[in-house]
């Protein structure tokens, strides 16, 4: 077991006769960057508690770089598993400086030049000038928080990074770029990093291995492709992007529905099933004649996004009408005939 | 006398989050200091049961027993809902009309909190010499003690949201319609709160009833107590006297029923659009003029009077002086000492759940209403049956000043440590600090400012207490009190007015912090 950095295996964890955690394993490559990514109050927080230390297991073991420090018996102490921590708001501390709080975890011996210097060199690391090292907490942005956070729990070259939703107080323009810069960080700096977040997107975009929970279950835990794609069941598919899900028939691989003969990423067995698409995978494209052809479909209302544009088709016979998201250069106007093609697999789901 | 500030709006701080159990030393601490809490409670039940059931009976139901009562009862009837009136009155007058001046008024009617209401007495006797008898205490307790009504008001007043009221306004109810059917059943939480600190208060009060020669049951023990020292009779009465605060407790309990603190949505609430007072501006002003007059203008007047009439032979220097010292040696004692064991206390109520948060709440509760001198009776008893050389040390005053007023410093240290987020102190320990290090670092430097308001009300709260003090002080003791007491007793009120001044300027500080409190939390 060398070779992983973070291993979890069986750990449960309930709070007064409500069971937040059922049987988690989880294994963490050196270098790599993991997201659990579910709803709120589905048990991911207090995963990551467990893994820092602030609550105990009831059951199941953490170890981190082969040192086992949590077990229902035995817990080491937060303070002793080096490993950084960065709250959801940040959590810097208000009665100190910008550099007292990246300096706060630096050994004691350390001289006053030299903390300076490692002070400055994290706030460069985390594309902060230097001079925001005598500031307060309070003068700095949320994103500029958000990174000092991140300076100072790298400040002691913790093996495990854990970030608990860290972006999510931030506004919608600032996430997307402290996200990037964070994760580009991260990368740079080689450090494994487990981060928790509601927030699909960012878990599919940042991660190497994404582990979906629902319940304190994990429904799956994969590479975002995987995940994304061959989702192992409804609730992974729904939660992490829209889904199209057709009735169809599967007969040697390839499922029969309403948009035509379309191939089944995995083995299943023939008969009735449900198959499910991802809205990218749809294109409309208008044809002048194609009335009673399999795939042709009437368009029943648009929606304009600016971006992208959606167009609900009725497609002919009895099957529901499909939501198809497209760009909205030239889009089809009503009543307009259009076809409908799939780009690409389905999942097929019992 | 000092007290806490506005019970309720800081009480019950409850956390979502993690509860932590709390470590053996913590533990052991918390548990030692409540079963402490419960020496005054456990001695007037161990004297009824000592003394026998006939006994007590007989000691309990007599004519002086029944005068007692009538005056007490009376007392608390007459000055708390006085207290209501000119509290509420007050509040709504500054907070919520045009009147001219609102920002000098504001501070001032909290101003009467630092004359102790022994001195006020002894102010009123100097202008009226003749008064005595239940309508002299009322009148004296009414004026010291309507800021306690008034600061939980005003700073209520100060948080409700003006949208509710001008919703009645459209609903069609004129500015006292608005008033009775609107605010005033808002203010409901905080006329409660209020007035059990004015009630415990009156029970507890004993200088100031002394000086106008009005009997209650505290006055009572204490004069029994000069008569037979550890008495049946005065631990029967003691008896009462606690009976009658867990009256007031249960009575206010069952009026606040289940209702809370509603919370205000996010987002800064608007100001209300103060209420034009037209033609009755001048009436208000002079109202609140009097008002000002008769709670700060009588005592100052007499203080500087009688210190005219002393001249420069009242200033015994040497003897003020070394009172003082005393006082603030003590003081600062009792304070410190408090402060300090408030931070294990605290840290249980607001970090863990389970019995000995809930024990720890409800034994702060009860100890918060029970008068001085039961605990300074039950003191006196336990010392002398148990370990005697402790009787009259300065060790076991102190004790007694812990168990008074860890209340105060309580309230201060629950609200502070409430403030300080886990995630900072879990920040902490992901960073490196041991759990005591993070306490050093993070916990005890953020709540310093909420101790430091718990100490100095601690501290001013020694140095106007008189009833432990009487009984428990070490023989030779002699404190700003204590003079001021021995003076004002032997009719030598020239003589007593240095002291008397002094203790006000102790206190001004203090009152100022409670002022500042009371307006910040109507920001929060």
């Amino acid at each position: 077991m060398t070779t992983t950095l973070l291993d979890v295996k069986g750990l449960a964890k309930s709070f007064s006769r409500n069971t937040v955690l059922h049987h988690i394993d989880l294994d963490l490559q050196p270098g790599s960057t993991t997201a659990v990514v579910g709803s709120s109050g589905c048990g991911k927080t207090t995963l990551l508690r467990l893994i820092a230390g602030f609550e105990n297991p009831d059951a199941g073991t953490v170890t981190i770089a082969g040192r086992q420090v949590a077990s229902p018996e035995r817990a080491v102490a937060p303070h002793r598993r080096s490993l950084g921590y960065v709250a959801q708001d940040g959590a810097l501390f208000p009665h100190l400086t910008v550099g007292q709080n990246i300096a706060y975890g630096l050994p004691s011996p350390a001289r006053g030049a030299q903390v300076r210097a490692r002070v400055t060199e994290l706030l460069e690391t985390v594309s902060l000038d230097g001079s925001y090292a005598s500031r307060r907490p309070h003068q700095l942005s949320g994103g500029q928080q958000q990174r000092v956070a991140l300076a100072r729990a790298l400040a002691r070259k913790p093996v495990l990074m854990l970030l608990d939703e860290p972006f999510s107080a931030l506004d919608t323009g600032l996430r997307a770029s402290t996200r990037k810069a964070v994760a580009g960080l991260l990368a740079d700096s080689g450090v494994t990093t487990l981060l928790v977040t509601h927030d699909q997107e960012e878990a599919l975009s940042i991660a190497d291995q994404v582990a979906v929970m629902r319940d304190g279950r994990f429904t799956q835990v994969g590479s975002p492709q995987q995940v994304y794609r061959q989702p192992a069941d409804r609730f992974t598919a729904e939660f992490l992007g829209d889904c199209i899900s057709l009735s169809c028939t599967v007969a040697a691989g390839i499922a029969d529905s309403a948009l035509g003969r379309i191939r089944v990423q995995q083995r299943v067995a023939d008969g009735p099933a449900t198959l499910i698409l991802r809205p990218e995978q749809l294109v409309a494209t208008v044809v002048s004649d194609g009335e009673g052809l399999n795939g042709v479909g009437t368009v029943i209302a648009t929606e304009f996004l600016g971006h992208d544009i959606l167009l609900t088709i009725d497609p002919a016979g009895d099957a529901a009408p499909l939501v198809v998201r497209q760009h909205s250069l030239n889009p089809p106007a009503i009543d307009a005939k259009v076809r409908i093609e799939v780009v690409g697999t389905g999942v097929v789901l019992e | 006398m000092v007290a806490p500030p506005i019970p309720h709006a800081t009480a019950p701080v409850t956390r979502s989050g993690p509860t932590t159990r709390p470590g053996p030393l913590v533990a052991a601490t918390v548990a030692i200091l409540v079963a402490a809490t419960f020496i005054p409670l456990g001695y007037v039940a161990w004297s009824a049961v000592s003394i026998g059931w006939t006994r007590a009976f007989e000691l309990i139901v007599r004519p002086r027993v029944g005068e007692l009562l009538l005056n007490t009862v009376a007392l608390v009837v007459i000055t708390v809902p006085l207290c209501v009136v000119i509290g509420v009155g007050v509040a709504w007058l500054v907070e919520r009309t045009d009147l001219p001046g609102r920002a000098f008024w504001r501070p001032l009617f909290v101003a009467p909190l630092a004359v102790p209401a022994f001195v006020n007495s002894y102010a009123w006797i100097g202008v009226i010499p003749s008064l005595h008898g239940l309508w002299a205490g009322v009148l004296v307790t009414t004026l010291s003690y309507f800021p306690f009504m008034y600061l939980p008001v005003a700073a209520t007043l100060r948080r409700l949201d003006p949208a509710v009221e001008e919703s009645a306004r459209a609903l069609g109810s004129d500015s006292t319609g608005v008033f009775f059917r609107v605010v005033l059943p808002q203010l409901r939480l905080a006329i409660l709160g209020g007035g059990l600190l004015i009630g415990v208060h009156l029970l507890a009060e004993f200088g100031a009833f002394a000086m106008v020669r009005f009997d209650t049951f505290t006055v009572a023990i204490f004069q029994q107590f000069q008569v037979t020292f550890d008495g049946a009779a005065g631990s029967m009465l003691a008896g009462v006297l606690v009976l009658l605060c867990l009256v007031l407790l249960v009575g206010e309990a069952s009026a606040r029923g289940q209702a809370r603190f509603a919370r205000i949505g996010a987002g800064v609430p608007r100001a209300a659009t103060p209420i034009p007072l037209g033609r009755n501006v001048i009436t208000a002003q002079a109202a609140l003029a009097a008002l000002a007059v008769l709670a700060l203008g009588v005592p100052l007047w007499t203080i500087l009077r009688w210190l005219w009439i002393g001249g420069s032979d009242v200033w015994v220097l040497d003897d003020i002086g070394t009172a003082l010292g005393q006082t603030i040696g003590l003081a600062t004692m009792a304070a410190v000492l408090t402060t300090v064991l408030a931070f294990p206390v605290a840290w249980v109520a607001v970090r863990s759940s389970g019995f000995l948060a809930r024990m720890v709440e409800g034994a702060n509760y009860v100890t918060s209403a029970l008068p001085g001198i039961v605990t300074a009776l039950a003191l006196v008893t336990v010392t002398i049956r148990v370990a005697p050389p402790l009787y009259q040390s300065v060790a076991l005053i102190v004790f007694a000043y812990v168990l008074l007023f860890m209340p105060r410093a309580l309230v201060n240290v629950r609200a502070g440590l409430a403030q300080v987020p886990i995630s900072l102190e879990e920040a902490s320990r992901s960073l490196g600090s041991s759990p005591s290090a993070t306490f050093l670092r993070v916990t005890l430097r953020l709540t310093a400012p909420a101790a430091a308001a718990g100490a100095s009300l601690v501290f001013v709260a020694v140095t106007t207490e008189l009833t432990a003090t009487l009984l428990l002080a070490p023989t030779g003791t002699r404190t700003l009190s204590m003079l001021f007491w021995s003076f004002s007793s032997e009719l030598d009120y020239a003589a007593a007015a240095p002291y008397a001044l002094v203790l006000v300027v102790l206190a001004i500080p203090v009152t100022l912090v409670l002022f500042r409190q009371s307006t910040k939390a109507a920001a929060l």
